[in-house]
């Protein structure tokens, strides 16, 4: 304890604790959007409805289950670390990154699509729209690009968690890093739970 | 561990050395120190570029700059002083150098982040700086970039935008940090109530920096956005809403103002007691004024847009709650006043600084009170009367509080002791050329003196002229505290391990602290502010 | 390492919370069929609540955490619907 490096590996309450907090900064992140959001609606309720007809649905509940489901498999990875089965938690974990990968793909294709349309900010077709189907549009990009990037980071995130498996520093004894991986996958889902009903379930 | 070069102890300063050690360390007080030279660095610069600004007010018309270049000026001197030097001031120097220490902790919950939100901080400040000299002009918003002019202005603005969305990133990290410090890191013994109160205080401005700051963040991210990508949440043109775009700014930037203020308000809790050698007078009271100030803090927003046309419902209901703010305000000056009754009250310099600090916050606390209700704020809004109202208590409170924190811990921190004289030769220059560089400002704002103008009618022109010497009186002392405390901090007198005869936990450690703080882990049997032997020095 | 036992879910758990939050998410996209008009968005909210209040207790394992820290979630959201709250003082009588 006497050396000059003070940390040890942090336990497990703290660390997790301090993702906590984290966490709460990501949720007020998102909040400055959805005060944005909500304004905004209750001002132009008409063309956002107009506007979110525009979106497809079907890509939007596809993306849906497929985070709920990768939400339940990095779930499934800690239960097994836990139980000290770490090629399972390995594999659940990829499984996530996958399904990760799914999510970005669509969001790909979804995004494109609006591109080729033209309807992106600041482009000739979005100049002759109405005020509420620009905003809509401004708030579709910004909130899904904001929540993309963090599918992102969860990724890479998680992709480290896989790694440290592999070399033993994450373990049944010690797997802090795992839970506050999972805790920021989960956050990336809480984000999408309320962005779908929002942005594509409009009537 | 032994080395036999030197007589002096090993501690936190001399166990490694280079400048490599300083800027890979990880131990708490070696941050706060690195966040005190780079804070006192900037704060210099700033202060500066606000001289100049009152030698360009010295007379009407164009004196030594042109209306751009002062438009330039008071925005970097905002962004400097608010995001740079005053948000993270007491917190990130005081409250990493002591938070550890006064809890009986080794160090914080995670010193790696700690050292990480410094390069974080320094980042941002470079960025701040470099948006000022990058080719393009400075920006010339003011520290407020309000839309719409910040979505058009041809200036630097989005380089100033990351540099507050980085600064406010470090500033996250560290309110973070103390958070699960305090709950999780306490010695044994120290239970919530025998917590001293400077810990208090930074527990109630951490929640506010995680919960306050990403609104921020958010925001400037969409102004970048509108501007980049043209998508005008903020621009009427394409529908957007320029007001919300000042209900998301202060959302933040008025509990900001309680990230500044409340450490400050800790920091003269710790030293009332001390130079009374009387504990605290009601600490419960205290503590719960801390989170209520917190707390209502958070909701008061709105009382910055009066004037921008809210409904009026939403006006009476901020400046009710404004007023609601100043009770808990009240509540620490009176505990403060009633602490110092009755006790040795021994004015050294520290406490000169914290009696003149409940002065200037109390003046600065009621004209907060006449621009919080409704009817005068409609005839000072924008004037001087604010500018020299949000001195009184970002300076005037939270600088001298500063001040008084140096001169408090001083010791401690450097082992050795400054120059009594000269501390209250050079606190009678700030408390005087302070007083006179602001006040004339509220006079000339109620007579109508609008803010941020390079010139003025030539009827203002005492106020005006009055309140350039007193800024000249100011940084004349400015400058006399700074070189009484960067040569005594390496040709003082060696000062003992408690020289103010403080009870709290860093005065029964050596000065300075070693390396670990403690050699064995204190256990905590009662509560923080018990004075068995009254001194009669 | 560590001084207290976590709370291990079993994947049965884990698969039935994912059931229910399927479900949920069927009936959020059904529901935009039928016509409650103004009450349609509030009905969308209270089912994205209900399941981040269901990610929040399992996945997260919330339930299975110290009071402490269920309170601090807690107030977080309250907070920010606050937030929001006062924000419409303004808009709604605008």
């Amino acid at each position: 304890m006497s050396s000059t490096e003070h940390s040890e590996l942090i336990d497990s309450d703290t660390g997790k604790m301090g993702m906590w907090l984290f966490l709460f900064t990501e949720l007020f992140l998102f909040g400055g959007l959805f005060i944005v959001y909500a304004v905004m609606r209750s001002k132009y309720a008409e063309d956002f409805h107009h506007a979110a007809l525009e979106l497809n649905a079907f890509i939007g509940a596809t993306n849906t289950v497929v985070l709920l489901v990768s939400s339940m498999t990095v779930a499934m990875s800690l239960t097994a670390i836990q139980q000290n089965r770490a090629n399972k938690a390995i594999g659940l974990i990829f499984i996530t990154l996958i399904l990760a990968g799914v999510f970005m793909v669509n969001k790909y294709f979804e995004w494109g699509h609006k591109l080729d349309l033209h309807l992106y900010p600041g482009s000739d077709v979005m100049r002759t729209l109405p005020h509420g189907e620009i905003m809509f549009f401004g708030l579709y990009f910004m909130m899904t690009g904001l929540h993309a990037l963090h599918v992102i980071i969860g990724g890479i995130l998680l992709t480290v968690v896989i790694f440290k498996i592999k070399s033993g520093k994450v373990h049944q004894g010690h797997y802090l890093l795992q839970e506050n991986g999972a805790l920021y996958w989960h956050l990336v889902d809480l984000i999408w739970i309320f962005l779908f009903p929002l942005l594509y379930l409009i009537t | 561990m032994t080395n036999s070069s030197t007589s002096v102890p090993l501690n936190y300063l001399n166990h490694q050395t280079g400048l490599w050690s300083w800027l890979s360390s990880t131990d708490h007080k070696r941050i706060g120190l690195l966040y005190m030279y780079s804070i006192t660095i900037f704060f210099c610069v700033a202060a500066i570029l606000g001289l100049l600004m009152r030698i360009e007010k010295i007379a009407p018309g164009q004196t030594i700059m042109s209306a751009q270049t002062y438009n330039g000026m008071f925005t970097i001197h905002g962004i400097i002083m608010i995001f740079i030097v005053v948000i993270p001031g007491l917190a990130a120097v005081f409250g990493n150098i002591l938070l550890p220490i006064m809890i009986g902790a080794k160090d914080v919950a995670f010193p790696k982040l700690n050292l990480f939100s410094w390069y974080v901080y320094i980042t941002g400040a470079f960025l701040g700086l470099y948006s000022q000299f990058a080719n393009g002009h400075s920006p010339d918003t003011g520290w407020t970039f309000y839309v719409p002019y910040s979505a058009e202005a041809s200036s630097n603005v989005v380089i100033a935008l990351t540099a507050a969305f980085v600064l406010g990133f470090a500033s996250i990290l560290t309110g973070l940090n103390f958070i699960v410090t305090i709950h999780r890191m306490r010695a044994p013994g120290m239970t919530w109530f025998r917590m001293p109160l400077f810990p208090w205080s930074l527990y109630a401005t951490a929640w506010i920096q995680i919960l306050a700051t990403p609104i921020i963040g958010i925001t400037l991210l969409m102004v970048i956005a509108e501007r980049t990508f043209h998508i005008g949440f903020f621009d009427p043109a394409l529908g957007g809403d320029p007001v919300l775009y000042q209900h998301l700014f202060w959302i933040y930037s008025h509990p900001a103002v309680y990230v500044m203020i409340l450490p400050a308000m800790g920091v003269v809790t710790e030293i009332f007691p001390t130079f009374s050698q009387k504990p605290v007078f009601g600490y419960v009271p205290i503590v719960f004024s801390s989170m209520a100030i917190a707390l209502v803090g958070y909701f008061v927003w709105g009382h910055h847009m009066f004037t921008s046309g809210m409904s009026y419902e939403s006006r009476w209901f901020f400046s009710f709650l404004t007023f609601l703010v100043a009770i808990p305000s009240a509540i620490k000056v009176f505990n403060w006043l009633s602490t110092m009754y009755g006790g040795s009250v021994d004015l050294k310099p520290p406490l000169l600084f914290a009696i003149s600090f409940i002065f200037l916050f109390t003046i600065g606390g009621f004209t907060g009170l006449t621009l919080g209700s409704l009817a005068t704020n409609i005839q000072l809004h924008n004037t001087d009367f604010v500018v020299a109202h949000f001195h009184y208590i970002i300076f005037g409170g939270m600088g001298f509080a500063f001040f008084a924190a140096i001169h408090y811990w001083f010791p401690k921190i450097y082992g050795r002791m400054y120059n009594f004289k000269w501390a209250n030769i050079s606190w009678g220059f700030l408390f005087v050329g302070f007083n006179l560089l602001y006040f004339p400002l509220f006079v000339i704002g109620i007579q109508g003196m609008p803010r941020r103008y390079f010139d003025y009618d030539p009827k203002f022109q005492t106020g005006e002229m009055l309140s350039t010497v007193g800024a000249f009186i100011l940084i004349a002392g400015l400058f006399m505290m700074l070189a009484n405390l960067i040569y005594h901090s390496r040709k003082g007198a060696v000062a003992t391990a408690n020289p103010w005869h403080g009870v709290t936990l860093e005065w029964q450690i050596p000065s300075p602290p070693p390396h670990e703080n403690f050699d064995e882990v204190p256990v905590i049997t009662r509560d923080p502010y018990i004075f068995d032997n009254p001194q009669t020095n | 390492m560590k001084n207290q036992e976590n709370h291990i879910s079993s994947d049965s758990t884990n698969w039935t919370v994912l059931l229910i939050l399927l479900i949920l998410t069927t009936i959020s996209i059904l529901a935009i069929k039928i016509h409650l008009g103004s009450f349609t968005v509030a009905l969308a909210l209270i089912i994205a609540s209900v399941k981040v209040t269901i990610v929040l207790t399992y996945f997260m394992h919330l339930k299975f955490e110290n009071t402490l820290l269920r309170l601090m979630v807690g107030g977080v959201f309250l907070l920010f619907a606050i937030v929001i709250a006062i924000t419409f003082i303004d808009y709604y009588f605008r």
